[in-house]
């Protein structure tokens, strides 16, 4: 009798809570509006380049748009994905399932990405990276969904690699954050060295968001490499440079960051950096569009946009284009339309979306500038070269991704 | 060049070092859960993040207040050890007659409670510390540059730890307390005021975990997340050394530091897995742990 | 008892009907939690052995069927199977250990080995580290049950939890159970009854970790995914803390809890971002201080119509002096 009451009681707030929280379920149906996902990292190592930053971008984009597209209402949503793939996943999919999410932007984190992809690619809804580096995403792990659109490893290998092993850094030593992205920088940037006549000597992985890099260090030391190579990036990337300046080993060896943000320059300031090569898709000092842009940035988030806050500006521009001349959202045509045609912005001119998912644009090698050198805030970079787009990526021929037919 | 089975010497010493400095710490926290254990009987789950107040204490007065790293090493362990009090008078107070496992539940809420709480204001990444300017800079040993900071660290603790081993084992306070610990209705026969004994003795536990915290400040970020990464570690050093004695607590955390050092040099992949299957192997050899009564 | 089965059978139409109202991908996961909370409470709640790191079952279990499916490429019950069984396997050797010790020591010795599972999973090549075990194929359940539609897949995972509920609740109401029951209240005399206590606490350990392993091996399925998170402490302590408001030692309350907890979690997450996790945790303390019944603990001591102090509190986490953890307590620290 008792148990009887107690399983209809648990059936009844069973039911309440189930229905409570049913709402959203059936209420939109994707056509009735184009909805954006902006995912990223709120809280954590990455927030500064991404983050906050690449909502605002994504409105800017909407708002510069008009706010409405086929005379429907764009809406950005955004989440924190706290730099966990189940976090990033389960949100992916609960965006689309419920809420009639069309298009993921930014997903900075490369395990967050290849998640994600996953999901969309599901789902039939599609992923614009402007955060995840790892090829990986155009390679093994590619999808007809995904969108790779700022900067991967292979052209910060390139970029930064090829300049640092032409200055004589032909000794190499990776300190590696131990997740999908710092793997690929590594390995594509060992291909580098090699490719270029050096050697790479060993290389030791630390935890995403590692608190002491002090041991890591000490075997970067032991191996006697001329270079210290960064696969890290964000907060990771920052406290290794200041633990190596604590612990001496810039006297004798030298660190390449081969993924920095002009954010981490900006906070490690110019004397810890100045001489550092860094290899960039965007600068907000390159012309007056980016210029332009930036100081409205500015105006709003009192900091500099990184390469992913233009390229979350970009890869919203470039969708709502796309969504606009198919005059649908079905993630097939709009794909379709927009490995089509050339996107020019802001962030490029004549870009082109290959069919792994690579979107081809120029990218940018710079070297960081001397403390006299700068002449404002945030005037951080000198331009070395510029990598032409045809050059900046892996090439078709050498893809992984199985649905590139040879 | 020196070499031990193809190790090159200078790295060796310098994760020994390194081994030597997170030992410290695990040796003050175990320290701090054994005394509260004696007395209270409660497994303080909460030890990790008292231990993370501590670094943010020390990193709020200086950021907020411009107060340095010497007075926030004395001011931040008074601050949370006032603190640790009241978490004893509000909660803890109400479980002593009720099974120990409760008060690891408690406690792990009140962990979860201080996290998230410093979560939400300060997000996850880690916030630097600078290292004091009497401390900065490094001394060239010949094998290793150390930071001079490092060195303050091992010392620091082990005074601490040695102090506190004192003060216990041949102190008339001390005496009161491991009568206590003994037979806490006698003692109160006796005159003595055991609650508050209680009491002072979880403020003190308090205060030893936010002393670690301010000393760990310069060395990692502080972070939200600082405390509960490093208290299982010490959970199983506990279960290592077993609670029954001080000197056993500090050697034990001491030397599994240096493990996991050496450990770092000669199979990386173990470094953070070693001190588990030690905890196995003490499990299976000796249950009670090393310094441990067996009963 | 006939009411008992018409509760159940409401319960059960209430289940069959829900993906026409709610999301069902929400449902799947509270029924692979409440099935977690479950396994749990059989140790807790009927065995009065408090495990800390539950988690290393589910997750591991998770990772299995994932690999198992992903580079493998078995089918899905062959994954289910290898999950189960590897979260079992650990569990003997977790329960071997963590029986040499009790109560509190108990707890920490299972966190500890959860956590040293942890860092494995963080390290092993076949996990995917920090990146997780991705893009797991749902598959077609023994050829037939395309499961790549979520109300296919709904039911499967239904019929996961109704088979894994069953066998708890067998187990509970069976001798074994009743034996049990016996060394949670008092375990010198049950020994002194001549029964082998240790086995019997080993046996229950094991049967946990599978079912465990099942809520994990099932989750991975229906999402896709095994990540760290499903092996990492803050997931044992989310599953005691299920446990804990529906009311340890009841059969219905870790899955009152665990819809509670599951369904909090997803609706505030976004909303109040860490408060989340400072909500868990007061409620905890709540639990711990004012309500260790928990809800269905509670709501059963009021309908027995006397007043609720008189019930006594929940047994496994009995008084100090009882029997079970006095071995450990007076050999404390000085």
């Amino acid at each position: 009798m008792n148990r009887t009451i107690i399983a209809a009681l648990t059936s009844a707030v069973f039911l309440t809570t189930i229905v409570a929280s049913a709402q959203a379920q059936t209420a939109k149906l994707s056509g009735d509006m184009v909805r954006i996902g902006v995912l990223t990292d709120m809280s954590g190592l990455y927030s500064d380049v991404g983050g906050q930053g690449s909502v605002i971008a994504a409105q800017m984009a909407v708002d510069d748009f008009g706010g409405k597209v086929l005379g429907k209402k764009v809406d950005i949503v955004s989440a924190d994905h706290q730099n966990k793939a189940d976090v990033a996943a389960n949100k992916a999919r609960e965006w689309i399932d419920r809420d009639g999410v069309d298009m993921i932007t930014d997903v900075l984190n490369s395990a967050v990405a290849l998640a994600t992809a996953k999901v969309v690619a599901e789902k039939k809804r599609i992923m614009m990276d402007t955060g995840a580096a790892s090829t990986r995403l155009t390679n093994e792990d590619c999808t007809p969904y995904t969108v790779h659109h700022s900067y991967d490893t292979y052209a910060l290998a390139h970029g930064t690699g090829t300049a640092v092993v032409k200055q004589g850094g032909d000794t190499w030593f990776f300190l590696t954050a131990d997740y999908a992205f710092g793997h690929s920088l590594e390995k594509d940037t060992s291909d580098v060295v090699k490719a270029n006549g050096g050697k790479v000597l060993g290389a030791v992985r630390h935890p995403l968001s590692a608190s002491d890099f002090s041991s890591f260090l000490l075997q970067a030391q032991a191996s006697k490499a001329k270079i210290i190579g960064l696969a890290n990036a964000g907060g990771d990337t920052v406290n290794s440079i200041k633990a190596a300046n604590e612990f001496g080993l810039t006297k004798t060896q030298s660190l390449a960051g081969l993924l920095v943000f002009i954010a981490d320059i900006h906070s490690l300031g110019l004397a810890a950096t100045q001489g550092m090569y860094v290899t960039e898709a965007w600068y907000w000092d390159l012309n007056d569009d980016t210029r332009k842009w930036s100081k409205r940035f500015f105006e709003k988030t009192k900091k500099m946009p990184t390469m992913i806050h233009a390229g979350v500006y970009s890869s919203v521009t470039m969708y709502l284009n796309a969504v606009k001349a198919t005059g649908t959202d079905d993630a097939d045509q709009v794909m379709a339309w927009m490995r089509k045609n050339k996107h020019s912005d802001m962030f490029g001119k004549n870009m082109v979306l290959r069919e792994d998912g690579r979107l081809l644009h120029e990218m940018y090698l710079f070297q960081v500038k001397k403390p006299a050198e700068s002449k404002a805030p945030w005037d951080y970079y000198n331009l070395r070269s510029t990598i032409p787009a045809d050059q900046a990526f892996q090439p078709l021929s050498l893809s992984r991704c199985p649905l590139i037919k040879k | 060049m020196t070499e031990i089975l193809g190790i090159p010497i200078q790295a060796l010493l310098g994760q020994l070092l390194l081994g030597l400095v997170n030992g410290s710490f695990y040796a003050m926290l175990s320290l701090g859960l054994a005394i509260i254990f004696g007395l209270l009987n409660i497994i303080n789950f909460a030890h990790g993040a008292l231990y993370m107040m501590g670094a943010y204490a020390a990193w709020l007065s200086l950021t907020y207040f411009n107060v340095g790293y010497w007075p926030s090493l004395i001011l931040a362990p008074v601050v949370i050890g006032a603190f640790g009090m009241l978490i004893e008078r509000g909660f803890l107070q109400w479980l002593y007659k009720l099974d120990h496992l409760y008060g690891l539940l408690l406690t792990f809420g009140i962990a979860l409670m201080l996290e998230g709480t410093f979560r939400y204001f300060f997000g996850v990444s880690g916030q630097p510390y600078p290292v004091p300017e009497q401390l900065s800079g490094a001394t060239n040993l010949g094998f290793m540059i150390l930071p001079n900071y490092r060195a303050w660290v091992v010392a620091a603790s082990l005074t601490v730890c040695v102090a506190t081993w004192f003060v216990i084992e041949r102190t008339r306070l001390g005496a009161y307390l491991r009568a206590a610990t003994e037979n806490p209705k006698l003692v109160q026969a006796f005159g003595i005021n055991v609650p508050l004994m209680v009491t002072l003795t979880y403020g003190f536990g308090a205060a030893l975990a936010a002393f670690s915290g301010v000393l760990a400040a310069p060395i990692i970020q502080v972070n939200p997340l600082m405390g509960s990464n490093l208290i299982v570690i010490v959970f199983a050093v506990v279960v290592i050394g077993g609670m029954g004695s001080i000197l056993g607590s500090i050697a034990t955390g001491l030397g599994l530091g240096v493990i996991e050092g050496l450990t770092k040099v000669f199979y990386p992949e173990a470094s953070s897995t070693v001190i588990f299957v030690i905890m196995v192997i003490v499990l299976l050899v000796r249950p009670a742990g090393l310094f441990g009564r067996e009963k | 008892m006939t009411r008992t089965r018409i509760g159940f059978l409401v319960a059960l139409a209430l289940l069959l009907a829900a993906p026409y109202f709610v999301y069902p991908v929400l449902v799947m996961k509270v029924l692979c939690f409440a099935l977690f909370a479950c396994a749990f409470n059989l140790l807790l709640g009927f065995t009065g052995l408090l495990s800390f790191g539950h988690a290393a079952f589910f997750g591991m279990a998770a990772y299995v069927t994932g690999y198992a499916m992903t580079r493998l490429s078995l089918t899905p019950e062959v994954g289910l199977a290898l999950g189960v069984l590897a979260a079992a396997a650990l569990g003997g050797v977790f329960g071997g250990l963590a029986i040499r010790r009790q109560g509190i020591y108990f707890a920490m010795i299972t966190l500890a080995l959860a956590q040293m599972v942890y860092f494995f999973c963080l390290q092993a090549p076949f996990t995917g580290g920090e990146d997780g075990l991705q893009g797991v194929p749902r598959g077609a359940l023994f050829g037939l049950l395309d499961l790549r539609d979520d109300k296919v897949i709904y039911y499967v995972v239904v019929a996961i939890f109704v088979a894994g509920f069953s066998v708890i609740y067998r187990t509970i109401h069976s001798p074994f159970g009743q034996v049990l029951k016996a060394i949670r209240e008092n375990e010198p005399r049950a020994l002194s009854l001549g029964y082998d206590v240790n086995r019997y606490k080993l046996l229950a350990f094991v049967l946990s970790a599978s079912l465990a392993g099942l809520a994990g091996a099932t989750k991975t399925l229906m999402l896709g995914f095994a990540t760290l998170t499903d092996v990492h402490w803050a997931t044992s302590g989310e599953v005691v803390l299920m446990t804990l408001v529906g009311g340890v030692g009841t059969v219905l309350g870790p899955i009152v809890g665990a819809i509670g907890i599951v369904v909090l979690q997803n609706e505030l997450a976004d909303k109040v971002g860490p408060w989340v996790t400072v909500i868990m945790g007061a409620i905890f303390v709540v639990n711990v201080l004012a309500f260790r019944r928990g809800i269905v603990g509670e709501i059963a001591a009021r309908l027995r119509k006397q007043p609720p102090r008189s019930i006594p509190e929940p047994p496994v986490l009995a008084p100090a002096s009882d029997a079970t953890v006095t071995p450990e307590t007076p050999g404390s620290a000085l």
